[in-house]
């Protein structure tokens, strides 16, 4: 039996978080057992690696693309895979889905953060990373509305700021904290 | 600042009763998280502020509820969707096909057609349409109307040509349509060999025997349990030998049948029945 999953991590990112995203993944602690779901923005039909990329600066956590109706389990980062959108049913297992892209985005970030939300309520902690559009801006504000924690990456630190400030300026309780910063609140989860 | 509309678990189900009793349709195995969303979606666009109303407007407008199938079905497609599966079809599946003086292929849940036209490409380029008949069905009638009409709006030609080059197709693309404004008319010849039906995977039984089987996002719709029955109408719709193709991210993982397929193409996704 695998131990009941309590919290979950989603991040989401567009252009200019993959840095920031590997820097995240790569000072995790080494215990740390909370599942983890990337989304990103990707292109389709392209051969892409992100998979190698996260597991060169992630060895302990197991890193894959879930399979529809895989169950969340502990010590693994999940990314969206390509083309679908990424959500999660109360039984704690992914569903994928191929309707139409939002913000022009399959994956995209509001759809992954409100349906995680929905299962996973207040043990949410979702953080946006740069990104060049507004996608995550609704997902945050459901995190927020059901006291999940919301984090942005400050937009001073962004590359691309327009999608954490979209966040930030939709609600006033999304934490503003810079990549360190988000690496710090992390370690201080396990503490816990 | 907008409302925002929810609807809880038990309110779902409630709705889902009322289109199961009016209409037969029976979502009640359709994956939640997925549901919940397209019909809050919908919700917002037919501007219906409360689960009453949507039941309201259910029970009593069935042109309403026309609407409401049309929405909260996936109907999105491309043609050579995931080239890398098209191109596997062209090197593993289709040689082997070749072998059969008829060649039956069901493509459950076609939407609005763009995979069997690339079907129709496919088997012309391989010399195989003459003797190929294709069943295309799809759960909502709108979508068999659209498919029947053969016409693809034109504004996606171009990444249609690229899946079909990325597929490892060699010919011009555009020979196989005709464009006139904002459409392109899929060849007509290309299509002659398809029977188009409406089909529920929920509720109606297998029809025939097929050496190929399409089903590409489809089942993420659905749960465990009813992805499991349908790989069983599906297991006993294939001959021994016969293929069964997937979506890119759909698996045989949890389906009890695991064991009577092989796997042809694991990245692909596509099995065969053991003998």
């Amino acid at each position: 039996m695998p131990t009941s999953i309590d919290h979950i991590i989603v991040i989401g990112g567009s252009a200019g978080s993959l840095p920031v995203l590997l820097q995240v993944l790569e000072n995790l602690p080494p215990n740390f057992s909370i599942p983890v779901i990337v989304v990103l923005h990707r292109l389709k039909n392209v051969a892409s690696d992100l998979q190698g990329i996260l597991a060169s600066v992630q060895q302990t956590q197991k890193i894959k693309e879930p399979e529809d109706k895989e169950a969340i389990k502990r010590r693994h980062v999940y990314i969206a895979p390509q083309n679908y959108h990424l959500l999660v049913e109360a039984d704690k297992t992914f569903s994928l889905d191929y309707s139409e892209p939002v913000h022009y985005s399959r994956p995209s970030i509001d759809v992954s953060f409100e349906s995680v939300v929905r299962v996973f309520g207040p043990k949410t902690i979702a953080i946006l990373l740069s990104g060049a559009n507004q996608d995550g801006a609704d997902g945050m504000e459901a995190v927020v509305a059901a006291n999940g924690v919301a984090i942005a990456q400050s937009p001073e630190t962004s590359e691309y700021p327009a999608m954490p400030v979209a966040a930030i300026e939709k609600n006033a309780k999304v934490k503003s904290m810079a990549p360190e910063k988000i690496v710090e609140y992390l370690h201080q989860l396990t503490v816990e | 600042m907008k409302e925002k509309i929810d609807i809880s678990a038990a309110d779902l189900d409630d709705v889902l009763l009322v289109i199961r009793n009016n209409y037969g349709y029976d979502f009640s195995n359709y994956s939640r998280a997925s549901l919940i969303r397209r019909v809050l979606r919908f919700m917002d666009t037919a501007r219906i502020k409360t689960v009453y109303d949507l039941r309201f407007h259910l029970t009593n407008e069935p042109a309403f509820f026309a609407y409401f199938l049309q929405t909260i079905t996936v109907n999105v497609t491309e043609m050579f969707r995931d080239p890398a599966f098209y191109h596997s079809l062209r090197e593993k599946v289709l040689p082997k096909l070749a072998a059969y003086p008829i060649i039956k292929i069901w493509h459950a849940g076609c939407s609005s057609g763009e995979e069997v036209y690339s079907m129709c490409i496919l088997l012309e380029e391989a010399g195989l349409l003459n003797r190929a008949v294709i069943y295309a069905t799809d759960i909502n009638p709108a979508n068999i109307e659209k498919a029947r009409s053969g016409i693809v709006p034109m504004h996606y030609m171009k990444d249609y040509t690229a899946n079909y080059q990325q597929s490892g197709g060699k010919e011009d693309f555009s020979t196989y349509y005709t464009a006139r404004y904002e459409n392109a008319l899929i060849r007509k010849d290309l299509r002659r060999n398809i029977v188009f039906s409406q089909h529920n995977l929920v509720t109606d039984q297998g029809f025939n025997e097929f050496q190929l089987v399409c089903c590409r996002n489809v089942l993420i719709y659905f749960n465990k349990t009813l992805q499991n029955h349908v790989f069983h109408l599906f297991y006993n719709s294939l001959p021994p030998m016969g293929y069964l193709a997937l979506g890119m991210k759909e698996s045989l993982l949890f389906t009890d049948l695991r064991d009577k397929f092989e796997t042809v193409d694991a990245t692909a996704k596509i099995f065969k029945r053991k003998k």
